[in-house]
């Protein structure tokens, strides 16, 4: 599916028919080509926006259709589960409707623009604006902030990539082991050396056979003097191969290990850069798991088995070198197997892939059924659903085992097979060399070197073929970091960003838009903030408050639209420095382990003790914090002081006090909490909120009632901006929030005197 | 079963459904919804008006007279959209994202898979698979696919 790169490039497919239904004076202005039928059958077709009419046509009709521009055409827009439907409308009823995946979207919403202006002018004569508006190279459309230096396409454009990651993965590696390229070239001449070593003694069992105990044979004396030289030649090689080999070993398990501290690290810190939206998507058990084991598993792979493997690949060539300068014949029957071997690893090597891939992803999924349960406990205690998880975990686990038993069934095959093709191998030379003796063209010495050589060198080949497993095992491993590591922030840093040194604290929504897959969580939202001011937003869950806050904060990047501080588009801005600049209170107040300071102290961990009590103090926490058995030091967090609800949402609040940011933002940072309490973080919030631009999302409307604007919503759009009396007295959608509240805070009260809210899971 | 409908439906020339209920009083642009479309796609069909309040319930499209039976499949065949796959002819790779294409009993089509995860298992042998858009294409039974889709889809569960 492809996006117009330009309105006049028609697709080939359709430019020539498109032509022939042109006038003299039509031009051709926007086009959107849809991709299924009325029915929702995928098949091609294609709208057309001229100077004149609209036309349009689909691969199954015979004729094109066309509306000239007349007064009353309305067209429109709409998306439903993936798929969205242009409908083209004058004052009676419907004249056409096209559907398309919404792939298109981008290009529909164009499709419009252009048609509005033509109608337009054609009915009032009023020539369509020129395009001052900044237009995205790619997709035409209009940005609502000019494109930045260095970018190339608007954010929608750049979303439509999708390159799949090379399959040479493992070598991606490189990019973490060049740092230690010059101690992993000293491994490797060691590993030559080592290798060499190795190679000397069975290339002495020839003169000791054929100069000494060949001749003994036939009756000669033993030469002491030759024997002596022979075996400590010998020892001296077995020697010299111990201390190159502990030596390569050392090294090479050194930068490995380095290796893959780094990989860690950096996919960590990759991870931490990333937004909000990948989380959502991602389970934490499966991320967990690619951080820890995978990064380990690859770690051994190149210390142990990557190691042991330029050394086999090292010995089999030297070996040959040795085998061919001795008796070129001898040696081409003695590698007569190789290819086979050769072959069986490669027709393995695939499916032992495919295989490990599948252990890996079978096993990320033990591990979230974990996670899964493990945080949700209580629920499954209290619903006692106990076996239930139990089966589930069974289930999975016996999925597990399926899975391992069918790569094991090729695995298991495998081994036995190089096994028997190296005893064949070493029958093939028997026999071959016991001809050649027999013929006189060679001697027994050098029978005895080759099968010695041999019996090495296909040994070697046994634990090369085990390597086979171990390298799919990494590359798989590895292939699954780098999923992590390809993965770019959909919240991308700005190429040219722009540094804003102070924040006066205005926000301005420029007809905001978020789409969540194929969802969409608000439209067209368009609010000015002033510095200083409080604004709550109100509404029914689910009518898009919390998308508005996570969009401010930039937890996600708009779909549509814009969202600019202090006149500057948020998404120029470098995202760290701008969030420093917000204040977050949240429902769910997260304490890290740590001392309650270090707690406070989160955000700007080089604040004074003195700060910090001063923060501790203006969020009204100072005094139950000096209660605790060690005061500010004692430990928070998991496993850590039991605080209460309103006792940790009060840390928290002394957290965003201390960062004194611009803009604050309070998601329901009292719904969690009883009435009693919630009076106490009230007056905490009041020193908070205090000169800052507030955004306030509240459950409860009383807590709004500081708040010089009431922002109410309903499904993701604006439907009622003003204060409590003025939304009161107009007794819109505001009111009958308020009056259904009203009549459940009595009975809710009553409930709180013995019931305190329990609130499961967290809101993203 | 006597069932006594206590509203009616029709559709009016935008090509919207126009809901009239015991008031008489019409409500345009009503949507029906299947609430469990996947599992059980015949019972329990929501009535939902524009502002997204429920207007009526129905246990089972059979109970509808065949009027409006036949208005409501057409409604919701013209805004359903889950493509079943009858074969994967083939993929561009088997790392993710890969672009897959496939016969649907819609037609053929591409479309491009972002992960492995979006690959949901539904109750056996079923399977769901979400497309970088959102569209949900359908598997309603992986072990009755030909061997070569088989093959590529074993390669991505």
């Amino acid at each position: 599916m492809h996006t117009n790169l330009s309105p006049f490039t028609l697709p080939p497919t359709w430019a020539m028919q498109v032509q022939s239904q042109l006038t003299d004076k039509e031009r051709v202005l926007a086009w959107l080509e849809i991709d299924l039928n009325t029915q929702l059958h995928f098949a091609s077709g294609l709208v057309v926006i001229t100077n004149q009419r609209l036309l349009s046509r689909s691969s199954t009709d015979a004729i094109w259709q066309d509306w000239a521009y007349r007064q009353g055409l309305i067209l429109t827009r709409r998306d439903h589960s993936g798929i969205g439907s242009l409908e083209l409308v004058d004052a009676n009823s419907l004249l056409a409707r096209w559907r398309y995946t919404l792939s298109n979207d981008i290009t529909a919403n164009h499709l419009i623009e252009h048609f509005v202006q033509q109608l337009s002018y054609h009915l009032t004569g009023e020539p369509p604006p020129p395009p001052v508006q900044a237009l995205c190279p790619k997709c035409q459309s209009v940005l609502d902030a000019p494109l930045l230096p260095g970018q190339e396409e608007c954010s929608a454009c750049s979303k439509e990539k999708h390159m799949p990651p090379s399959t040479w993965t493992l070598f991606r590696l490189w990019r973490f082991a060049r740092p230690y390229k010059w101690r992993l070239f000293a491994g490797f001449m060691l590993t030559l050396g080592s290798t060499a070593a190795t190679l000397v003694p069975p290339y002495m069992t020839m003169p000791l056979m054929d100069n000494v105990l060949i001749p003994y044979q036939n009756g000669k004396p033993i030469d002491t003097d030759l024997v002596a030289l022979y075996l400590s030649g010998l020892f001296g090689a077995a020697l010299l191969a111990w201390i190159l080999g502990w030596a390569r070993t050392y090294v090479l398990a050194l930068v490995s290990e380095r290796i893959g501290a780094d990989l860690r690290t950096t996919t960590y810190e990759h991870l931490l850069k990333l937004s909000q939206e990948y989380f959502g998507r991602k389970r934490t058990g499966d991320l967990m798991a690619r951080i820890g084991s995978e990064t380990d598993r690859i770690n051994i792979f190149i210390s142990l088995h990557l190691l042991d493997f330029a050394t086999d690949v090292l010995m089999i060539a030297m070996t040959t070198v040795i085998l061919v300068s001795i008796n070129p014949w001898l040696a081409l029957v003695t590698l007569l197997p190789l290819p086979i071997i050769a072959w069986l690893i490669h027709v393995v090597r695939d499916k032992l892939r495919t295989g490990f891939e599948k252990v890996d992803r079978i096993w990320a999924e033990v591990t979230n059924v974990l996670a899964d349960t493990i945080p949700g406990m209580r629920v499954v205690k209290a619903f006692a659903q106990e076996k239930r998880e139990a089966a589930r975990f069974r289930m999975t686990n016996q999925h597990n085992l399926e899975v391992n038993d069918r790569v094991n069934k090729i695995w298991s095959l495998f081994t036995p097979s190089v096994t028997l093709l190296t005893e064949i191998g070493l029958l093939i030379v028997w026999i071959f060399g016991i001809w050649q003796v027999s013929e006189n063209a060679i001697t027994v010495g050098v029978l005895t070197a080759f099968l010695a050589y041999i019996s090495r060198f296909y040994l070697r080949l046994d634990s090369m073929s085990r390597i086979v497993s171990f390298t799919q095992k990494a590359a798989a491993g590895t292939k699954r970091i780098f999923d992590i590591l390809d993965q770019t922030s959909s919240v991308p840093e700005p190429a040219n960003p722009v540094h804003l040194p102070t924040v006066k604290g205005c926000i301005e929504l420029r007809s905001v838009g978020f789409r969540y897959g194929t969802r969409s969580v608000t439209r067209d939202i368009s609010i000015t903030i002033e510095p200083g001011e409080m604004v709550g937003l109100v509404g029914h869950s689910g009518s898009g408050k919390s998308t508005i806050v996570n969009l401010i904060c930039r937890f996600y990047d708009v779909t549509e639209g814009a969202i600019l501080i202090d006149g500057v588009d948020i998404r120029s801005l470098p995202v760290a420095e701008y969030r420093k600049h917000i204040g977050l209170v949240l429902q769910e107040p997260f304490l890290f382990f740590g001392t309650i300071a270090e707690n406070i102290a989160y955000g700007k961990p080089a604040a004074t003790r003195e700060e910090i009590v001063a923060a501790a103090r203006a969020a009204h926490a100072h005094e139950f914090i000096l209660r605790l058995p060690h005061g500010y030091d004692s430990l928070a967090g998991e496993r850590g002081q039991a605080l209460s609800g309103g006792e940790r949402q009060r840390i928290s609040i002394a957290r965003a006090l201390l960062i004194d940011p611009r803009i604050l933002i309070l998601d329901e940072a009292t719904s969690s909490v009883d009435t009693t309490t919630e009076k106490e973080i009230q007056k905490a919030l009041d020193n908070l909120v205090r000169g800052r631009t507030t955004i306030a999302i509240a459950h409860r409307l009383s807590t709004l009632r500081g708040a010089n604007r009431l922002i109410v919503l309903d499904r993701g759009s604006i439907v009622e901006v003003g204060n409590h009396d003025a939304l009161m007295a107009r007794e819109g959608h505001y009111y009958r929030l308020y009056q259904a509240q009203a009549r459940n805070v009595d009975t809710e009260d009553d409930l709180q005197l013995d019931i305190t809210p329990k609130v499961e899971g967290n809101r993203i | 079963m006597i069932n006594q409908l206590d509203y009616w439906l029709s559709l009016n020339a935008f090509g919207r459904l126009v809901f009239t209920g015991q008031d008489g009083q019409a409500q345009e642009g009503v949507v029906p919804v299947r609430a469990f479309p996947i599992t059980a796609p015949d019972q329990g069909i929501a009535l939902i008006d524009p502002q997204g309040h429920e207007l009526a319930w129905i246990d089972h499209l059979d109970e509808l007279p065949d009027v409006l039976r036949a208005l409501i499949e057409t409604e919701l065949g013209s805004r359903e959209f889950m493509p079943e796959i009858k074969c994967i002819l083939g993929v561009s790779s088997f790392a993710t994202p890969s672009t897959w294409q496939v016969k649907t009993d819609r037609g053929e089509t591409t479309f491009v898979l972002k992960g492995e995860e979006n690959i949901r298992r539904l109750t056996s042998p079923a399977l769901l698979i979400t497309e970088s858009h959102g569209i949900h294409f359908l598997i309603r039974d992986r072990f009755a696919l030909d061997y070569h889709s088989r093959k590529i889809l074993d390669r991505f569960l």
